[in-house]
């Protein structure tokens, strides 16, 4: 699936997309957040404090309890600040 | 979503002459400050594609809640000069109730749950840390699914 960082996040990944493949025993975004903070240095700092992350599945809000089957798309941002 | 700067009162008139049974307009408009003069400039970073699906979800919320004739939201992304203005919201209606009211939900709606984040340039040139969202305009929030007509 493709996976995009914004804001903070994707400074301290250090990319804006990718694709990432996550093994099957991952099946919630809250499991992809931990599954992330275990891809390297650079993604342990990204995701270190999952609970202030957001998630999206296909461009539409997602909690972490949320099913990542049949995704194709998810992105990990901050809190928003928009307005 | 755009780079550009909108023109408010143009955005307001549209909207008051869209239908003759308006007699409402409430626009709301806000402006990047500068701090008391600490700060230059915003970036506004957004997520294209879900942030014109979210402001759409929530355009058509407001319209299911209120008898509106026009709702316009347009909100700017790139760097923002202070004083410069970021958001536009307007709702027309035949009354003003539900024109201040849409107006206020989409606005609560932007500033939380609409894909944009804002980082600080300081007067020197340098970046701060990205804005971090407030917990008031989370509150504001909870209004509209607490309190529904």
């Amino acid at each position: 699936m493709k996976a995009l960082y914004f804001a903070w996040l994707r400074e301290r990944v250090g990319l804006a997309e990718e694709t990432i493949e996550p093994p099957a025993s991952v099946s919630t975004v809250g499991d992809l957040l931990r599954w992330m903070a275990g891809r390297g240095e650079n993604y342990a700092h990204a995701f270190e404090r999952p609970e202030v992350i957001r998630a999206a599945l296909d461009k539409r809000h997602a909690r972490a309890d949320a099913t990542i089957a049949g995704a194709s798309e998810v992105a990990f941002f901050p809190p928003m600040t928009g307005g | 979503m755009q780079k550009e700067i909108f023109d408010a009162g143009a955005e307001a008139a549209r909207l008051a002459k869209s239908d003759r049974s308006v007699g409402a307009v409430v626009s709301f408009v806000g402006y990047c400050r500068d701090e008391d003069g600490r700060l230059a400039a915003l970036e506004i970073e957004h997520y294209p594609g879900m942030a014109e699906a979210e402001i759409a979800r929530v355009a058509a919320e407001a319209e299911a809640r209120w008898p509106l004739s026009g709702l316009v939201a347009i909100h700017r992304f790139g760097l923002i000069a202070a004083g410069e203005p970021i958001v536009f919201v307007g709702a027309a209606s035949r009354h003003r109730q539900a024109a201040f009211a849409a107006a206020e939900m989409l606005m609560d709606y932007l500033k939380s749950k609409a894909p944009f984040w804002k980082r600080a340039i300081l007067a020197d040139g340098a970046k701060a840390d990205w804005v971090e969202a407030a917990a008031s305009d989370d509150e504001a929030l909870r209004r509209w699914s607490e309190a529904k007509r």
